[in-house]
């Protein structure tokens, strides 16, 4: 039995795939998984940056592939966690260095001392997604509950099926609960109308992201956030287990919930 | 046939959701690739985003004539995705410029045979069409010169463009051109019409703004000078 690859993708940038990869991959380790986390977007590296790792880079995935590096040399190891490694992307070359014969290869290796291994895909449809669809056994697509978001995730996925590794499963990032309920943003069900696909995580917008990825520390270390609770909540659904959807309605302050109480709601 | 029988040295049809394009392996080149320039040319919307399989027959192309066919139709928004010969020098030229060949000679000699034994009466089989049984999602394009019938959704983004009916088991919300031959009494039907853009010959409607109260069948066509929706119930 090797590990399984997931490939966390989404065609449009900017909508959260290397925060969702780098929370993923601190969650799983917390549930006590081997895990690897892949930054597939050669170029333009930042999961290292997110998840803090960025001064130990030695290494990176060019460097493996072209043979100079071993594997395990290139791999960084997490400052808290003693079974969840980095693979950084080559920062000076472009997407052309790496084939999808070579990603198939090098996690064909991780496999055999891995539980999971995470590819963290670049934007767009071009090679780097290419390379990062090849070896997936399943493939997460990351979206925001707005229109072009959604379009695009839509074309991902029907390229994702016509590799046969579809059709995936969703994760909608920054639901923001009180714009849906005027009207103003995409609802999940609205997307899920539009996607048809099972709806694995959703992540309520959350400032404490911001301020995790900029510090290094994933939001999932954080114990107050909810988009770090959802994460925890999508790992466990990625390892089979059967998670309720947290309610995300109930953020009303003291001061709200005590004028619903007077008002007799 | 979409194009009316105007000549022989160009004949188009729908194939696996792309087109056929045979043209006269006798024929001058020069006015061959002429005619088909124009014949492109004057239905754009309809040919646009095509994948097209070109059948040569005998005739051997070198390297530089399919290389100006293939950026002719690339020009026009459309893609040369395989190319059928019978001449070794054509499928060279092909596979020097990275299009997938066939031997014209194995395509033809199966299917032709079964064609003949069934002469098609339109009044007892009906006309022919495609079907899909998939979701179209954004980014896809679906043409034919007969009907097509979707069994899923038609996404934003999504295109059906049919020389005949479409309709789709599910919701349309992608772009929908029927009768795109310039047939008037094409219909468009679907379980939620709510189609980004609706094309029926040469008539054009959009959606209404805003979300439908209400969902059901509903059918498009021509009456008068303008496409109307009707519900089925």
């Amino acid at each position: 039995m090797g590990g399984k690859v997931v490939t966390i993708s989404s065609g449009k940038g900017g909508v959260g795939k290397t925060t969702a990869t780098a929370n993923l991959g601190i969650s799983l380790a917390s549930l006590g998984k081997r895990v690897v986390v892949i930054d597939a977007d050669i170029g333009l590296r930042n999961l290292d940056v997110i998840m803090g790792l960025e001064n130990r880079i030695v290494y990176d995935l060019v460097d493996i592939v072209e043979g100079r590096s071993k594997l395990r040399q290139a791999m960084i190891k997490h400052k808290k966690f003693a079974d969840l490694f980095l693979i950084p992307a080559a920062q000076t070359r472009d997407k052309m260095a790496v084939s999808p014969e070579d990603m198939v290869k090098l996690t064909d290796e991780l496999r055999q001392d891995f539980d999971y291994i995470l590819i963290d895909s670049p934007a767009g449809i071009e090679r780097g997604f290419r390379n990062a669809l090849e070896p997936a056994d399943e493939v997460l697509i990351v979206t925001n509950p707005e229109v072009s978001a959604v379009r695009d995730a839509d074309r991902i996925i029907g390229l994702i099926e016509a590799a046969d590794k579809g059709p995936g499963k969703l994760i909608i990032n920054r639901l923001k609960t009180n714009l849906v309920k005027k009207g103003e943003m995409l609802s999940s069900e609205d997307v899920f109308d539009i996607l048809g696909l099972t709806i694995i995580g959703i992540i309520p917008e959350d400032e404490l992201v911001l301020s995790a990825s900029n510090s290094g520390i994933p939001v999932t270390l954080n114990l107050q956030s909810k988009a770090g609770m959802a994460f925890n909540n999508v790992a466990r659904r990625v390892i089979g287990e059967d998670v309720p959807f947290m309610n995300l309605d109930e953020n009303r302050g003291i001061f709200q919930r005590l004028v619903r109480l007077l008002d007799g709601r | 046939m979409l194009s009316g029988m105007q000549d022989e040295l160009i004949a188009i049809k729908g194939h696996n959701g792309g087109l056929l394009i045979s043209l006269s392996a006798t024929e001058n080149w020069q006015s061959v690739t002429d005619q088909l320039a124009a014949r492109i040319d004057e239905r754009v919307e309809f040919y646009s985003g095509a994948n097209i399989t070109v059948e040569l027959g005998e005739r051997p192309v070198p390297k530089y004539e399919l290389s100006s066919l293939k950026a002719l139709l690339e020009r026009r928004g459309l893609t040369l995705s395989s190319v059928r010969s019978k001449s070794d020098t054509t499928r060279k030229s092909a596979e020097s410029l990275a299009v997938p060949t066939m031997n014209q000679a194995a395509v033809e000699n199966v299917p032709q045979a079964a064609l003949e034994t069934a002469p098609v009466n339109p009044e007892e089989t009906g006309t022919h069409g495609v079907l899909f049984r998939r979701t179209l999602r954004s980014g896809r394009t679906i043409h034919s010169d007969g009907h097509v019938v979707v069994f899923g959704d038609v996404n934003p983004g999504a295109k059906v463009i049919a020389a005949g009916d479409i309709v789709v088991w599910g919701k349309l919300r992608g772009y929908a051109h029927a009768g795109a031959g310039g047939d008037q009494s094409a219909i468009v039907c679907a379980l939620e019409m709510s189609p980004s853009r609706l094309r029926i010959a040469d008539f054009v409607a959009t959606s209404p703004p805003g979300k439908r109260k209400k969902i059901m069948p509903e059918i498009a066509l021509v009456r008068g000078d303008q496409i109307i929706v009707e519900a089925r119930d």
